[in-house]
Formats: structure tokens, sequence, C-alpha cells
């Protein structure tokens, strides 16, 4: 393979400007991060209302949560953030509809993060939903005989136990939440995936580029899994499902 | 940080330990029976791709008659031409790892390309300008203070906006598109009010809009970049064949006939014209061919 | 003037050909990457289970490896790296397949290794004991057992798999939002595909999702 290696571009001046490419991934990696946790954010208080709403003795609850479910997980990530950048905007009156496009503070990453929020919501929503939904239907009927009433048992008796049991699908989640946070490129929000592609045109050595940020990723995502393993550990339910591993 | 940096280092040295060969298209062409045109999908008119998806264009046209010398020189009447899509960002990486034989899109000659790919004599010279919408009235960068500007995801424009004279003191937004089509689409729908990029791009992108006569090209030229077919390095039998046809096609006028069908006359798939005359500098170099890098147009 | 009543649907009639090209290159990949994947996450699930050590920790690796790496850059990687170790130039097409296979069998494998852990352990003694090899044991016992518990899990995997092969426009193969793209281009019409393949993608799940459910029913009216 013909492949003109530079290793030291890293540390290189970009062509027009006085920073470094490895300030430009660092930069990146700091959007990537921001994207990631205030998405998960959006996604988990989301999905745990939508899960257990799918779970409520209500017809229309239950509806509306499949509806919410239904829509954000089926439609791929990418398709539904063009849609959110591109399409939504154009239902709006014309004023407000300028301002979102033109001078809404930070547009792109506030898109981004909705977007990826709610669609990580649809499948935060289901494991919250297989986690009320693998105990005991005791321990409801438990909480409500000693006078709970239904959002109190809820409270304090089955999402307490349903959140503990969901904690490595859970965990899978957040990893993915940072990997796929990386199509937030595409409405140009400048994070890792972005600051690759930018580096790589104007150095032109696209190899040690993706490699270095391939390693990025792979550090946060890592990084993320260990942590959730230390709550995991922290919260496991004795004599419960801890033993089982 | 620094431990992937150490870790990039070993990697490094593992791969450094192969040195470059002396590549030799010709002989790959021969022993695989077939050649490998790299395409683009939508850098109109010069590669992109037509209703039935087949890629055609001002660069497909010329690539044919490199393909063509090719047969007659290896004595290959049946060889295949295969084509595969590339995008601005993997390109040169497939050009070196033996991909693609020819990329045939619209790639900017420049010095830093140079480490790691060779280029025919330039075919097509491009500026980077912007487009806007006529009713905004905007005519100059100097009045682009404070407002979005569209450009696309690992392009260089925002650099030389920033860079030209009169880009300096004033303070735009920069607004990214996925590709030219989105960053189109961003200064269709009210995202941004300018659109910097190659005028030619910019004019494809215009005939194909839903409504080409709201638009136009207005502004400084932020760079002259000579646009050229691309393809291995140290490689200088089909480096030869490919300059040789190029000179031929530029000598016998064939390079004007081809700029006409593309540039000024109406064109797949709708059937617009692009009515985009040619540049002062490409006449130049179809008299004295040359594959000289974009930093030797921009001399500060 | 609001842009609704500017939306025309009336390019897509004469886009459906390019779109229904694109659309079948999705279903194959999809089809391929989850019989391979589901084969090679068989295999990888054994092996991490096994009392192999090596074999063991290759295969959690190799797991941990591609889940935590995004898929864009896999999908980038296998189509530039594999070339220089093959020596042989390879089309997006062919490298989106190879890699969609190689990637998901990662997720296939750890489904499949819940599958196989939720089979009671006495089974395989028992399959032991009437003189079974562990291929054997494996094959006729515990595998189908494994498959069908986890039929409706391995389904959602590939519901997401069908949506994540949107991703392949970084190398530019050309599937259902490829085509899309490409025809929004040709007629200056780009809003009107991105609804349209979206609504096309929501079908397509939708009624695979409510197949899920389905069999979810079904395989708990066994149990």
């Amino acid at each position: 393979m013909n492949y003109h290696w530079n290793w030291g571009i890293f540390l290189q001046q970009v062509q027009s400007g006085d920073e470094t490419y490895l300030d430009w991934l660092i930069s990146g990696l700091g959007w990537t991060v921001s994207v990631a946790l205030a998405a998960w954010v959006i996604a988990l208080v989301l999905g745990s209302l939508i899960g257990t709403l799918r779970t409520v003795p209500n017809r229309w609850l239950v509806l509306l949560a499949t509806t919410h479910v239904e829509l954000f997980r089926n439609v791929p990530l990418l398709v539904q953030l063009l849609l959110w950048f591109f399409v939504v905007p154009e239902f709006l009156p014309r004023d407000l509809s300028l301002w979102v496009k033109q001078d809404m503070p930070a547009k792109e990453f506030v898109t981004a993060v909705i977007c990826l929020g709610l669609f990580t919501s649809a499948r935060v929503a289901e494991q919250v939903r297989a986690g009320i939904q693998s105990l005991s239907r005791g321990q409801k009927m438990a909480g409500l005989a000693i006078g709970f009433t239904l959002p109190q048992t809820y409270r304090y008796v089955i999402l307490p136990m349903a959140f503990r049991i969901i904690i490595p699908p859970l965990t899978s989640e957040f990893m993915n939440i940072i990997k796929n946070s990386s199509v937030a490129f595409a409405i140009g929000v400048l994070e890792l995936t972005f600051q690759a592609r930018q580096m790589q045109e104007d150095s032109e050595q696209g190899i040690e580029t993706y490699l270095a940020v391939t390693l990025l990723y792979f550090i946060v995502a890592f990084a993320a899994n260990r942590g959730m393993a230390l709550i995991e550990r922290r919260t496991r339910v004795p004599g419960y499902i801890g033993g089982a591993k | 940080m620094k431990k992937t940096f150490a870790l990039g280092l070993t990697i490094a040295s593992a791969f450094a330990l192969s040195q470059p060969v002396l590549a030799d298209t010709l002989a790959k062409v021969k022993s695989s029976g077939s050649i490998t045109m790299g395409i683009r999908e939508s850098s109109y008119p010069l590669s992109y791709l037509d209703d039935k998806q087949l890629p055609i264009g001002y660069h497909i046209d010329i690539c044919n008659r490199i393909v063509d010398a090719v047969k007659t020189k290896l004595d290959l009447k049946n060889l295949k031409v295969m084509h595969q899509a590339v995008t601005s960002q993997n390109r040169i990486p497939l050009v070196t790892n033996g991909t693609v034989d020819l990329e045939c899109g619209s790639t900017t000659n420049n010095a830093a390309r140079q480490n790691q790919v060779a280029f025919a004599p330039t075919t097509f010279v491009t500026n980077v300008r912007m487009a806007i919408k006529k009713g905004s009235g905007i005519t100059s960068l100097s009045q682009l203070d404070g407002k979005p500007v569209a450009t696309t995801t690992g392009t260089t424009s925002v650099q030389l906006m920033r860079a030209h004279e009169k880009g300096k003191n004033i303070n735009f937004k920069e607004v990214y598109g996925k590709d030219h089509a989105d960053s189109f689409l961003m200064l269709e729908t009210d995202r941004s009010v300018a659109f910097v990029m190659d005028d030619n791009l910019l004019a494809g992108l215009i005939v194909t809009s839903k409504n080409p006569a709201e638009y136009a090209i207005v502004g400084e030229v932020l760079n002259i970049e000579p646009i050229a077919i691309m393809f291995r390095k140290d490689d200088p039998q089909f480096q030869g064949l490919v300059n040789t046809v190029i000179r031929d096609l530029a000598k016998a006028g064939e390079l004007d006939k081809l700029y006409a069908k593309w540039f000024m006359s109406p064109i797949p798939p709708k059937g617009a014209n692009m009515n985009f005359p040619m540049s002062d500098k490409l006449k130049e170099l179809i008299k004295n061919p040359s594959d000289a890098p974009a930093e030797a147009y921009n001399k500060k | 003037m609001s842009f609704f009543t500017q939306f025309d649907f009336s390019v897509i009639a004469p886009s459906l050909p390019f779109l229904w090209e694109g659309l079948k290159f999705t279903a194959k990949l999809t089809l391929i990457a989850m019989s391979g994947g589901i084969f090679l996450g068989t295999l990888l699930a054994l092996a991490r289970l096994s009392s192999i050590t090596p074999l063991a920790m290759a295969a959690t690796w190799y797991v941990n490896l591609m889940r935590s790496i995004p898929l864009l850059m896999v999908i980038l990687w296998f189509f530039l790296v594999i070339p220089i170790f093959t020596g042989k130039p390879m089309g997006a097409e062919t490298s989106a397949i190879i890699t969609f296979t190689a990637f998901e069998a990662a997720y296939f494998s750890e489904i499949m290794r819940a599958g196989i852990q939720s089979v009671p352990r006495g089974q395989v003694f028992a399959g032991q004991a009437i003189g079974m090899t562990y291929w054997q044991t494996m094959s006729y016992v515990v595998l189908p057992q494994a498959f069908r518990n986890m039929l409706p899990i391995l389904l959602t995997q590939t519901i997401i798999l069908f949506q994540d092969t949107s991703l392949v426009y970084a190398i530019g193969a050309k599937d259902l939002l490829k085509a899309a793209e490409i025809a929004g281009k040709n007629y200056g019409r780009p809003l009107e595909m991105y609804v349209f393949v979206a609504l096309v993608y929501f079908v397509v799940c939708f009624a695979l999702s409510n197949l899920v459910k389905h069999l979810q029913s079904r395989t708990a009216i066994v149990r």
C-alpha cells in the first residue's frame, strides 16, 4: 500500500489557524460527551415515565406510551435526525420557524440532544417495562395491601427493584448513546466524527485520523461501561440476581 | 490522552515497517482484466449519477478516453470497467489502497494531497464563492456579519472565509450540512443566508433545485482551485499514459468540445443548462497543461 | 408562505424504481447479516462459555471491542483496511455485507449467550449421561431451546440491524436512504424524500415488531 504515514500530524498546526489537530479532536470529544450525557438525561427520565405508563391499568395511558415507543424506535436515527432538523421547523408559524432555524442558541446541539434523547427513550422504556414485568405480581399486591396508593407502590416497591434488575441492559444503552451521538455530525454538531472528517480533509492523513478517533470512542464507551458496572455492584439486590452471575 | 497517543505510536511503528513500493497500475489492470473508476454521486456536472444510476459527466467522459487508451496499450478488448462511488472522506484512502485505479470526481489538486496521490493535468478550475437567495441583497462577504453561513462538513470553506481579508473582521455563524445537497437545503429553507462552495457545484445545485431563478452566485473569489483526475503516485508508466491522453485531448480541441457539452448545453437528468462559461484560467491551462497544486494559484 | 403548501409528493412516483433497488439492497444486507451474524454469534457465544480459557478470552475481547466502537467507524475500517490484507480491492456492497455480519455477530452472540444460560444445567448433564458428545448436546438439546427462547430478542436485534443499514452511506453503497437522497437531488426535492423513506422504514419495522409481539405470545404459551 502506497500510504504516506505521518504520525506526528496530531501535533501539527491546522492549515489556517493556531490550533493543532489534537485540539480539534479534544474539542470534538467534549461535544460528543456533552451530547451523549444531555441526551441520556432525557432518555432516562422520559424512558422511565413511558415504560412505567405501559404497565399501568389504564388503557389510554398504555396506548399513549405504546405509540411513543413504536414511533421512535421504528425509524432509523439518522432519518429521524434529518426530519427534526429539516422538516419539523417547516410546520411551525413563520416567525417561530425562522427563529428556530437562525437565532435559537446552539440549535444543532439542541436538535441532536432532543432527537437522540427521544430515540433512546423508546428503548429505555422497553427495558423499564421488561424490568417491571419481570417482578412477581405479589410485590405489587403486597404494596397495595399495606395501604400504599398505586403511585406509592410504584415509587417505593416496584421501580426500585425494576431499575436494579435492568442495569445490565441499561449499560448497553448508555454505551449505545455515546456511539450513536456520532450521527449528530450530519446536522453539523462539532463532535468527534465531525472533527475527524474535517481533520482528514485538512491534513489528508485519513488513516491516522480515524485510528485516533476510534480509540477515543473506545475509551469513552469503555469508561461508561466500567462506571455502570460500579453502579451495578453497589446496587445489587442481595440474594436476588447477583448470585446468578 | 497520553495513553491514546502511546498506543497510536505502537500501531504506527507496526505499520511503518512496510515501505512504499512502486505502484504499477497497468500490471494490476492487466492481471485482473478490470479497471475501477472512482465516481461521485452528485458533483454536477463533473461526475454524477443519471436517472438509471449510471455515472456521467465531464470527468467521466475524460476518464473513458483514458480507459480506451489503457485498452489499446494492453491490447485488452474486453477490459471490464467497474465503478466505485467515493466520497470526499474516502477517495484518497481508496486510491492508495488499490480499490480505485482512477478517480474521476471533483478533487482539488493541492500540496497536502500530492503527498499521497498523483494528479493528471488540471482539467477544470473552480472558484470558491457563495450562493445566496436573490431577495437577500447580499453581494459581498462583508455583509455576512452575524448571519448564518452554510458549508459542507469536511470542507475547508470556513477557514477560507476567515483567511480572506474581508472575512477577518466579521463574525458569521457557520452551519454545516453532511453533504452539498443538505448544505443547499439549508440555504433553501432559510437556515443560512449563504452557502460557500466551489462555484461549479453551486451552479449545479441551483439548476437542479426547485426554483433556480431564486438563487445567484456572488461575492469575492475566496480561492482558486485546480480540479483534476487522481491516481496512485510513484507509477511513472500509468502517469505517462494519463498525461499523454489529456495533452492530446487538449491539443486536438476535444477538451473544449467536452466542456461545451457539459457546461454550456442541456444535461441529464432534467435537461437543465448550467451556462457556465470557461474561465480564462482553464483556457490558459488547455494551452499549457499543468499539474501544479492549488498553492501555485493562490500565492499571497 | 408555509412550507407545507409547497410539499410536492408527485416526485416520488418516477423515483420508485430507484427506491425499490435501494430497498432490495437494504433487505439483502439485513438478511445476510442476520443469518451470518446469528451463526457466527452462536459460535462466539459457545466460545465465551467454553472451558478453554484462551478461546473464551479471545471471544470476549472480540465482542467487547465491536460493542465499544461506533458502527460508522467499523464500516469505514473494514472498507479501508481489508484490501490491505487481502491485496484485492472490494466493492462497497461486499464490504458492507462482511462488516455487518462481523459486527452483528458480536450483538447476536450476547443474545445467544443469555439464551444458552437460560437452559437449565441439568439438561446438559442429561445429554452427557446418555452418551452425547459436546457438539451433540449443543446441537440437539441446548441450542434449539436457546434459539427458541431468544427468538423475539433475535428479531428485535434484526429490526435494529435493518435500521442501522442506513449508515452504509459512509462508503457509498446504495441502500434505501442513499437511493432516496440521490432521487431527492435529481429532482430538487430532498425533503419529500426524507419524509417518504421515514414512512417506508416505519412500516417495515412496525410490521416486524408486531411479528415479534406475536411470537412472544406464542413462546409464552409453550412455556
